[in-house]
């Protein structure tokens, strides 16, 4: 029987009420009375000085109550960097300012360059129009292969190149040598982790205030991490202390990475709003939020795979390109180094693993943290790689796989990329994807699809990645400027009901549901007895918000820890009450007993007690019932799964149609079954979205040519399958008190190897030998590969 | 700018428009109906779905003129007159249709539309029918089962019932 209440109950979520009547409020919702709109005038070449910004005309338009250029925010600071990566020879990468409106030279279309503030928005579009701006362009910058030319245009002029780093990671030279050198076997594999946009349907708004009568100005934004956004805008760029600056994320509208950053539109607004007098509001639109939300991936590797005469894995290399954009996001060089080299090992035990990135600037939208953030792209080359290396070998991918899996007896596993496995069994998450999928009885369905004139084929893709980010002391080690632990208060009102207060982020993941399941279990209440507040500065304890599959694994954690406390301080009261001894006190079903006794009290009257404290221990404890606790985790957690897709490829015409998709994952520990297999679900599509229709495309003059849902290939209810997604193979994190690992970004990761493995199976058993094609796997792409 | 009038969820209602003003900016901005949402300019995404004498209208499409002296319904008028959610809404929450809520009212609208033409669309019908509606959250998987709840096409084990 399942449960109805606590870990592992799957409750129906009570935010959806508001959100299935219309009630939801997202920060587009937001007005204030005397509010203001902007409109940011955006460049519309690549690259380019900035000669004048002509705005008298437009100033002197209907409405307009402002129009702010650079010079208006020279006392402000630029947009900052939250990581600095260093290099192979031990120097701190290039770090350039990145202004909150174009100072001089615009670096990509849809850089800002001027705001309009006015009584509406339409007329802030009005004005924007008429403003002059006379830009001498300069060359763009967009092809990476090409960038670090001799004599290539710089998009920073000063620096020497366009190199933000050169870093290397995992095994030295000489193992790396010795490692190819005993090969048996080599396999190369070159290909490109196309360029995404998150594209949350809810485009980014903020809404900056300021109250003159206290001094404190309040933003409004669509964040994943409002207190980050705090402490890099208030301390960073505009030199606000915390104290006088609250910022509030409301219902957001999903996230996927696009919203952890903070953006110079959120600064512009929150400066002013002071500036103005009057509450300023901007809301993106869909086209400018293809050119100013963050974008995904855009890596260029090549890969080398060794193995020995038994097809044991025995070496690692790759060397990868990755593009940083025009500026640095708020942690776009880490993307790249630390959250993608460390996940190079994979699930195997290579002995020798060596990452190479050069990072690169261009005249493109900065790129950052997208769904997955580096590990998709090392799992898309290992995938693809060992798919490739089985394919030559003439082995199965599977048996392949299984061979040089770490098994489960290795663990902990320290790989060579530096982080150490706690938990995992691969073998098992392999069997019960190839069970589930019925890879048995692939052949004939094959034989099925070939009678029907169409070519079917099966991917297998097993992933791994490090979630629950981080250890504050590893990552500040590798360059970090943040913390990264999460925090949560408890307070147990007079009556009994909580309120958490964390320091995490919901914005589609559903804590206001799973959260106070973790409480309920550990109090032994009804879930209806506790409530969740999050997204607001003003209420909630120092937080880092919610990205990296890290809400349970570490903001959970703080939960419980914080749980733990008020447990331990209500047996006291509840011991004092009872005349008994601490240790004699049971807290079961929300009741105090004690041991051995018929004694006992409600969890109701231990909390009144704690605030009526008429019979109370005063000397020894304090009143009230409230505590905060920070959870630093120990270790990344590892989550791990096998995902095998099949497809039917047309012969004529090259389409991939996407038949059944298997997800067998190890999440540790689950809490709410129903929510995870949604955020299984919606991972698994968008990596379907990047390995068959999406594409971010620029031309060779730098110009965005996906700037639209016309033009930028979102995955529709018609293009995706029903999911077969299982989450029953368990082996619990070793660190952290609820045993969980994290389950959001897992099918974004695994997904998109499992696909193009699939259809380059189908093409093979249509006796097309195509080695690889690089995402997305459009019909003219395959049909090309097939009759290229 | 001129007033408009129409009936919206029942009520009428009147407000400013300018001739350009476009009826999801009506709702929203003009009567405070914020939930109907705006998540692209190309009409391509769904959010502002809402029926217009009974159809499916994307309200990012139309302007708010030629919506005057029309029956207007939005998301804020689709729960039952009691408060309760209708049957399709249920079968969102039931079935975890949904994940941040934005693209939800477009998505419910245009499930209602579905369901009053074809009332009990096949699997494929209701994904041709929702090619419209982008959600980015659910990978559509949850949608499409709430849709077939909805339409009382599931079993209460969640799997679907055999078509007779």
């Amino acid at each position: 029987m399942p449960k109805d209440n606590g870990i592992g109950a799957a409750p129906k979520r009570r935010e959806d009420l508001r959100f299935l009547t219309g009630k939801g409020r997202y920060t587009d919702d937001i007005n204030i009375a005397g509010q203001a709109h902007a409109f940011f005038l955006r460049s519309d070449v690549a690259h380019g000085t900035i000669n004048s910004i002509d705005t008298a005309a437009a100033a002197g338009m209907d409405g307009v109550v402002s129009i702010l250029t650079a010079a208006d925010f020279e006392a402000a600071g630029g947009i900052p960097c939250g990581w600095c990566v260093t290099d192979r020879h031990g120097q701190p990468m290039k770090e350039p300012k990145h202004p909150i409106l174009a100072e001089g030279k615009v670096r990509h279309v849809g850089d800002p360059i001027a705001m309009i503030i006015a009584d509406t928005l339409e007329q802030a579009r009005d004005a924007a129009e008429a403003i002059n701006v006379d830009i001498t362009e300069l060359p763009a910058v967009v092809d990476m292969s090409t960038a670090l030319d001799a004599g290539a245009t710089k998009v920073h002029d000063e620096f020497d190149d366009n190199l933000c780093y050169d870093w290397t990671f995992g095994s030295d030279d000489a193992a790396v040598e010795e490692a190819f050198s005993k090969a048996a076997h080599i396999t190369t594999l070159e290909l490109v982790n196309n360029r995404l946009v998150a594209n949350p349907m809810e485009p980014r708004v903020a809404v900056g205030d300021y109250t003159s009568h206290n001094d404190e100005s309040t933003l409004y934004t669509t964040s994943q991490n409002p207190h980050v956004i705090r402490l890099l805008m208030g301390a960073f760029v505009l030199g606000i202390p915390e104290h006088k600056l609250r910022v509030v994320a409301p219902d957001v509208g999903g996230g996927f990475g696009a919203k952890i950053y903070h953006y110079a539109e959120e600064a512009a607004c929150t400066l002013a709003a002071k500036l103005c007098g009057r509450p300023v509001k901007w809301t993106s639109s869909r086209s400018e939020a293809f050119m100013s939300d963050a974008h995904g991936r855009d890596h260029i590797t090549k890969m080398e795979l060794a193995l020995d005469a038994d097809n044991n894995f025995i070496g690692i290399r790759t060397d990868t390109l990755a593009n940083m954009g025009a500026y640095l996001s708020t942690f776009a060089p880490s993307i790249p180094t630390y959250l993608h080299g460390t996940l190079m090992a994979g699930n195997y035990k290579t002995p020798v693993v060596q990452v190479n990135v050069k990072s690169i600037f261009t005249t493109t939208v900065p790129v950052d943290a997208y769904r997955g953030a580096g590990r998709p792209e090392a799992t898309f080359q290992l995938e693809r790689i060992v798919d490739m290396a089985a394919r030559e070998l003439g082995v199965s991918p599977i048996d392949l796989r299984n061979q040089n899996f770490i098994s489960k007896d290795m663990f902990p596993y320290a790989t060579p990329v530096a982080v150490e496995y706690d938990t995992g069994d691969y073998h098992a998450t392999l069997a019960k994807g190839a069970d589930l999928a019925d890879v048995a009885g692939f052949d004939a369905r094959a034989a099925a699809s070939a009678a029907n004139g169409k070519l079917r084929g099966l991917g297998v893709a097993h992933f791994i990645e490090a979630c629950g980010i981080a250890p504050s002391a590893l990552v500040g080690q590798l360059g970090a400027r943040a913390g990264l632990y999460e925090s949560a208060t408890v307070r147990v009102n007079a009556t009994g009901g909580l309120v958490v207060m964390t320091g995490s982020h919901s914005h589609g993941q559903g804590h206001e549901t799973t959260f106070p399941q973790v409480v309920a279990e550990m109090i032994g209440i009804d879930e209806s007895m506790v409530e969740i507040v999050h997204g607001d500065t003003a209420n909630t304890p120092m937080g880092m918000g919610t990205y990296g599959s890290r809400s349970l694994a570490v903001g959970g954690s703080a939960i419980v820890r914080a749980t733990e406390k008020i447990i331990n301080k209500a047996k006291k009261i509840a011991a004092h009450l009872m005349e008994a001894a601490e240790g004699d006190i049971e807290l079961k079903d929300g009741t105090f007993s004690v041991a051995g006794t018929d004694k006992s009290i409600a969890w109701g009257d231990v909390a009144l007690t704690a605030y009526v404290p008429h019979n109370y221990p005063l000397e020894d404890l304090e009143p009230g019932l409230e505590e905060t606790a920070f959870y630093d985790p120990a270790n990344f957690t590892y989550p791990a799964g096998a995902y095998i897709c099949e497809v039917e490829v047309d012969p004529d015409t090259g389409k991939v149609d996407v038949l059944n998709f298997t997800a067998a994952d190890d999440f540790g520990n689950v809490v709410n079954p129903m929510i995870v297999a949604g955020q299984v679900h919606g991972g698994i599509v968008q990596g379907i979205g990047q390995a068959l229709l999406e594409n971010c495309s620029y031309d060779e003059n730098g110009q965005l040519l996906s700037a639209s849902f016309m033009d930028y290939t979102m995955p529709r209810a018609d293009d995706i399958p029903f999911m077969t997604v299982d989450h029953s193979c368990v082996t619990p994190c070793t660190h952290n008190p609820l045993g969980v690992k994290g389950c959001g970004e897992a099918g974004a990761i695994g997904s998109p190897p499992a696909v193009v493995n699939a259809v380059l199976d189908a093409l093979h058993r249509g006796g097309h030998n195509v080695p690889h094609i690089d995402m997305p796997l459009t019909p003219s792409r395959v049909w090309s590969a097939m009759n290229g | 700018m001129s007033e408009i009038e129409m009936k919206v969820n029942g009520k009428s209602v009147k407000g400013d428009a300018e001739g350009r003003t476009l009826l999801s900016s009506f709702l929203r901005e003009e009567l405070r109906l914020t939930g109907t949402h705006v998540g692209c300019d190309t009409s391509q995404c769904g959010a502002c779905v809402v029926h217009v004498d009974g159809v499916a209208v994307k309200s990012c499409t139309m302007l708010a003129a030629d919506a005057a002296g029309a029956d207007v319904t939005t998301i804020e008028g689709m729960a039952n007159a009691d408060g309760s959610l209708s049957v399709i809404q249920a079968a969102f929450q039931e079935h975890h249709g949904l994940q941040c809520g934005f693209c939800t009212p477009g998505m419910v609208m245009s499930a209602a539309a579905l369901l009053k033409e074809n009332p009990k669309p096949s699997e494929a019908e209701i994904r041709h029918y929702l090619e419209g509606n982008i959600c980015r959250c659910t990978g559509y998987h949850n949608i499409v089962k709430s849709v077939l709840a909805a339409s009382g096409q599931l079993d209460e084990s969640g799997g679907a019932i055999a078509a007779e």
